[in-house]
């Protein structure tokens, strides 16, 4: 099927895409027929957001209950000063928009929980996971698997990252790995410890990019393989997963069979 | 003996993951353990003696993301 572009704009827009043999027009059009959720406009959120905007991503959703402050701008570079106060999922519209009026966007002011999580997860076809804490996490990678829905997972610290895709019931999951979240003060989130903030911009990018292979179903996904990266040492390591038999939401006896929320953390950890 | 952690070769005295685990100074509530690409559940990591080149992974948990 031949590329029938909308409008010359748009040729010309995303004209680096189409040069790409992975892409063409028919790539093109898949991402503007794409539906992405991004849950959490913060670090990861906030370069995801901006790099699928101006990918061309048809729908894109938002889900945060947070408004803006000011310790959010070190890394959360889709809000600006001006919008601290304001909900975070407000603030990323707009500036999805001034990048890119060509994109949908749906955004949700409130936090993903067990009641909403199968609804919401369900109007998309990809999942990006950019929250900031383990029960958060969890209940995405739980909410993926009922729903059969592509995910990309995140995550940073201090000078960590890491991102890891998993396609529900044919690669290995969050819980293969991490059965359940760690017991609450043992281990720092972003809420209590440090994090450079471009660190956010490097694993929020593989993350987008992860979602565009998706959506093209071009080259090779970071399934069954963690990807960590240390700024420190500005070094990237492969971890190889296996899909664990043992897992209790994707393995052959699961315990989990319903969607259900770990206990908020109690930010017990001192900053380091 | 030789093993390798995270990516790095390791001399260490041998015995269980577990004893690796609190020479480094590790909760076990803290880490996923890899043994050769397979990952072990808590109760085994009493119970598995490291070999010779045996390759460990020890991934904490990362929560952040905002
Ligand atoms: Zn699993």
């Amino acid at each position: 099927m031949p590329f029938i572009p909308d409008s010359e704009e748009q040729v010309a827009r995303y004209s680096r895409h189409i040069l790409l043999p992975e892409v063409g027009g028919k790539g093109q059009k898949k991402i503007g027929l794409a539906k992405v959720l991004i849950v959490g406009a913060g670090g990861l959120g906030s370069p995801a957001a901006l790099y699928l905007a101006a990918a061309g991503v048809g729908t894109i959703g938002l889900i945060d209950g947070d408004v803006v402050d000011l310790s959010n701008l070190q890394r959360q570079v889709i809000h600006q000063t001006a919008d601290i106060g304001r909900p975070k999922v407000e603030s990323a519209k707009a500036r999805i928009l001034a990048i890119n009026p060509g994109v949908a966007v749906d955004t949700y002011y409130t936090r993903l929980t067990a009641e909403n999580a199968l609804d919401i997860i369900g109007r998309y076809d990809i999942v990006l996971d950019g929250v900031d804490n383990f029960p958060a996490k969890f209940l995405i990678n739980d909410a993926c698997f009922f729903a059969r829905k592509a995910l990309v997972h995140g995550g940073i610290l201090r000078f960590d990252g890491r991102v890891f895709t998993i396609l529900p019931g044919k690669s290995a999951c969050y819980r293969c790995v991490f059965k359940q979240p760690p017991p609450p003060g043992l281990v720092a989130s972003c809420q209590e410890a440090g994090v450079i903030g471009a660190l956010a911009g490097v694993i929020g990018t593989i993350q987008a990019t992860e979602v565009l292979k998706l959506i093209l179903d071009r080259g090779r996904l970071l399934t069954d393989r963690l990807l960590d990266y240390d700024a420190r040492l500005t070094r990237f390591r492969e971890i190889k997963i296996a899909r664990n038999p043992k897992c209790p939401l994707c393995g052959e006896h699961p315990d989990i069979t319903q969607l259900t929320e770990h206990e908020p953390e109690v930010c017990a950890v001192k900053t380091a | 003996m030789q093993v390798t952690i995270n990516g790095k070769p390791e001399a260490v005295q041998g015995g269980t993951i577990l004893e690796i685990l609190k020479a480094k100074d590790i909760s076990p509530q803290m880490v996923a353990v890899e043994l050769n690409s397979k990952i072990l559940e808590r109760d085994e990591l009493a119970s598995t003696v490291v070999k010779d080149g045996d390759a460990i992974e020890l991934l904490f948990y990362m929560g952040g993301g905002r």
